[in-house]
């Protein structure tokens, strides 16, 4: 699905069994398993083995399946998409996106793949990992380079590198890069993901760090432990006036159909699109986390 | 042989055990009989000896006799291996082993088990080497009889088992033999397991390594109960219990269940001011304790007492006044013996006191919520924390049968996967708390709801927590694991599960 939720997209090591069968029961919107960073380079042949293995024997739930395959210029990533996307995970993750054309070839190769296997064309979605000054600054072509990326995602840690800087607390380094993914995804209607936090154990720094993401417009937040994706959902989870407020839009929206009424106003406000739209997005939220009826009852 | 009422087929006679009634029920089986009582004695004044010899020879200790042990000091006794060490240069064989428990530092007396020092154990735990050894070979002349804290204790009361030297480790003691726990460089707080050995061995021989002037106060085993007084360096590593406060566990997996099990408990109608409750100082049991303490905040509900083995976790909610009290039979960590010094509202307690059945009241059946392991459940709930998936001994009875039988609200948490083992098996390999003391095990995939307690379903649905059947769960596991093979096992029993009220629940074969 293009625009599902991906409030939290939690990361797990491609080659540690235990940890990729036990992901879902943290029901994360989004399970990256991980063949880059994680898999030291004398493991990347198991690691990817094995998880093709796992996509076709578990059980992942309601999680989108993600993983994230090496970069386009390592020996890894040509093998990592033919042997991946015949075992049909919902995405994959390109790492170091720089150009254009990294997801341009990309979506070719996978397609290539989709087609040897039928599979239909554009079932194995693609996500951008924008690490570097380069990517961030190509982010709007990069955004726009194919029909198949549907969410675009930030590596601060990399991109800290690349700036030659280093990641502090508050993250002021990251603002401009942030805002820049931020607008260029959200130009191209695609997600924008914000980067991870590392410091497992700062729980209050996390979701300082979650609530700037919501606050700046990325839809989600790659999350490295199990233990922040409460904390992710918690933050994006709508109030309750706001999710009041949305249904009486919507009821209002419905009431104006079926009276052929072109004009629409809630509480004596005018609603137009921007206002819909965001009552849209809220409902689905607030439908995730069981606030609507017929949603989710986890609270998760 | 006769099969009991959990369907496990156990002797009848054991021979140099005697005879034994099956398992017929958690209740069954009431108490008959009068309490022991050993031999009137008058040391004297002259009780402090020099040596542990010395005291050995005092005590009368000769071949075929039995002695015993607490295991406050867990890992880190000292007393086991060195007063079987001299034992065995005395030249005295074939001695029972009583010991409270028995842990992996005790791999030291296997030499002594093979040259016929030490014929027969009981105890409530093996672990490690000792335990790998006496799983897989026939060494002793009647199988280990593995009892639960509550069950030695009556067992010890009713003359079944009969002490004839009790080795009392205490961390501070005068020369007249009062002991405590509390003091001292070793102090190991709680000695509530060593009680019964004080009260009703023929012989008593404390053992310190800080002996202060009378009176040694405050006083937890008396003087009138102590024959000898023995000094040595060092009675047992302090490192052996945790110093510090035990840490809670940051494993986000036994966090999540034991969030699932703390709904649970709230759901469950006892969640309400002046309840009690037990965790273990283990990962997501002791977490249990940390999401109660949220909830409890929140509510304001507040618990009366809470028992057992005690962490400095459990002292941080009487300190902050959610609970009122803590009756004591273990401390776990160091916090807690501080806590036990200088806290008159954190109380010890004998073993007698905690989960002996036949008193005329035990804490163990009064409590609330008790919050339990498993090695291993099975469809009928019953509960293995003996052995291991290899059928190798490797754990405890300890309270868990206790416990189970009275508490109120029983809910055992495990991951739903072990290691490459599912937890929930169609038998387990050996049954220590029989199933109908379950109300639900509490797993990170779903709660499954022991159907002999529609009532908790009831409760849980009424809150929106779903269940799942225990089969659903099983099913779960081994899609992951697939099923597990059965074991090779041979016919020679090393070990009898013996239920707290004396009749045999269950057997260990010897692993081939």
């Amino acid at each position: 699905m293009r625009n599902r939720l991906r409030r939290s997209m939690m990361f797990v090591p491609g080659n540690n069994p235990s940890m990729i069968i036990s992901a879902p029961v943290f029901r994360p919107d989004s399970i990256i398993l991980d063949l880059e960073d994680a898999v030291s380079v004398n493991q990347k042949d198991a690691a990817r083995d094995l998880v093709v293995e796992a996509l076709r024997t578990l059980d992942f739930g309601s999680c989108e399946t993600v993983i994230r395959i090496n970069g386009r210029h390592t020996p890894y990533c040509e093998d990592d998409i033919r042997a991946l996307v015949p075992a049909r995970p919902n995405m994959l993750r390109l790492a170091m996106t720089e150009e254009p054309e990294d997801i341009v070839w990309a979506d070719r190769m996978i397609g290539e793949v989709e087609l040897e296997h039928d599979i239909p064309h554009g079932t194995v979605k693609l996500m951008a990992a924008i690490e570097t000054a380069r990517g961030v600054l190509n982010a709007e072509r990069i955004a726009r380079a194919s029909e198949r990326l549907v969410a675009m995602s930030f590596g601060a840690e990399d991109f800290t590198n690349s700036i030659q800087s280093e990641r502090s607390r508050d993250g002021f380094e990251l603002f401009t890069a942030r805002a820049l993914i931020v607008m260029a995804a959200r130009a191209a209607g695609i997600q924008p993901i914000d980067t991870v936090y590392s410091n497992v154990d700062d729980d209050e720094g996390f979701r300082a760090d979650v609530q700037r993401a919501k606050q700046m417009g990325f839809a989600g937040k790659s999350c490295v432990h199990p233990r922040q994706v409460a904390i992710v959902h918690e933050v994006f989870r709508p109030s309750e006036s706001e999710v009041r407020r949305a249904e009486a839009i919507m009821a209002a929206i419905q009431e104006a159909e079926r009276r052929g009424s072109g004009v629409i106003a809630v509480n004596g406000r005018m609603v137009d699109g921007p206002i819909v739209s965001k009552a849209e997005r809220v409902l689905q939220l607030a439908q995730a986390v069981g606030m609507t009826k017929g949603g989710d009852t986890s609270g998760n | 042989m006769a099969i009991n009422a959990v369907g496990r087929e156990v002797p009848t006679y054991v021979e140099g055990l005697g005879e034994f009634r099956p398992y017929a029920g958690v209740f069954a089986t009431p108490p008959k009989g009068r309490r022991f009582g050993p031999t009137i004695r008058r040391t004297g004044g002259k009780k402090l000896l020099p040596s542990l010899r010395a005291a050995i020879e005092a005590s009368g200790l000769k071949d075929g006799m039995t002695i015993s042990f607490h295991h406050h000091f867990r890992n880190g006794d000292l007393l086991v291996n060195r007063v079987v060490n001299e034992i065995a240069a005395m030249g005295i064989k074939d001695l029972t082993l009583a010991a409270s428990s028995l842990q992996s530092i005790h791999k030291e007396i296997i030499p002594h088990i093979r040259s016929g020092v030490i014929t027969a154990i009981t105890t409530s735990g093996l672990r490690g080497e000792l335990a790998e050894v006496l799983s897989r070979e026939v060494l002793l002349k009647a199988p280990v009889m593995i009892r639960s804290h509550g069950g030695r204790v009556r067992a010890i009361e009713s003359g079944e088992l009969k002490i004839d030297v009790a080795f009392i480790a205490a961390p501070n003691a005068d020369e007249y033999g009062n002991l405590n726990g509390i003091n001292g460089p070793t102090a190991c707080g709680s000695l509530g397991y060593a009680f019964a050995d004080a009260q009703y061995a023929e012989c008593v021989v404390a053992v310190t390594d800080t002996l202060v002037p009378y009176p040694a106060i405050p006083i937890s085993i008396p003087q009138t109960q102590v024959d000898y007084v023995v000094v040595v360096d060092k009675v047992g590593d302090p490192q052996g219990i945790m110093s510090g406060v035990t840490r809670l566990t940051r494993d986000p997996m036994e966090l999540l269940i034991a969030e699932k099990a703390c709904r649970v408990i709230e759901a469950s109608g006892l969640f309400r001011e002046g309840f009690s409750f037990q965790v273990g100082a283990g990962g997501s049991s002791l977490a249990v304790a940390r999401f109660l303490r949220e909830r409890m905040a929140a509510t304001g509900v507040r618990g009366r007492f809470a028992t057992g083995g005690i962490t400095g976790y459990i002292v941080g909610m009487l300190k902050d006044r959610l609970i009122d009290a803590i009756l004591d039979t273990q401390c776990f960590d160091l916090v807690a013996v501080e806590s036990l010094r200088d806290d008159p509202r954190h109380v010890e307690m004998s073993a007698s006191f905690y989960a002996n059945p036949h008193t005329k009241t035990c804490t163990s059946d009064i409590l609330d919520i008790m919050m339990l392991g498993a090695t291993e459940i099975d469809l009928d709930f019953n509960v293995n924390v003996m052995t291991g998936s290899d059928g190798i001994m490797m754990g405890a009875s300890g309270g868990h049968p206790d416990t189970a039988a009275g508490a109120k609200l029983r809910l055992v948490t495990a991951p739903l996967i072990r290691g490459r083992f599912p937890i929930v098996v169609d038998r387990v390999h050996t049954v220590v708390t029989p199933g109908e003391c379950i109300d639900a095990l509490v797993t990170q995939y779903g709660v499954a709801v022991n159907p002999r307690n529609p009532e908790l379903k009831a409760r849980l649905k009424d809150a929106g927590i779903d269940t799942v059947s225990i089969e659903e769960l099983q099913e779960r596991a081994e899609r992951l694991t697939g099923k597990p093979e059965e074991l090779a096992l041979g016919d020679e029993i090393v070990a009898l599960i013996e239920y707290r009220d004396g009749t045999l629940i269950d057997t260990v074969r010897r692993v081939i």
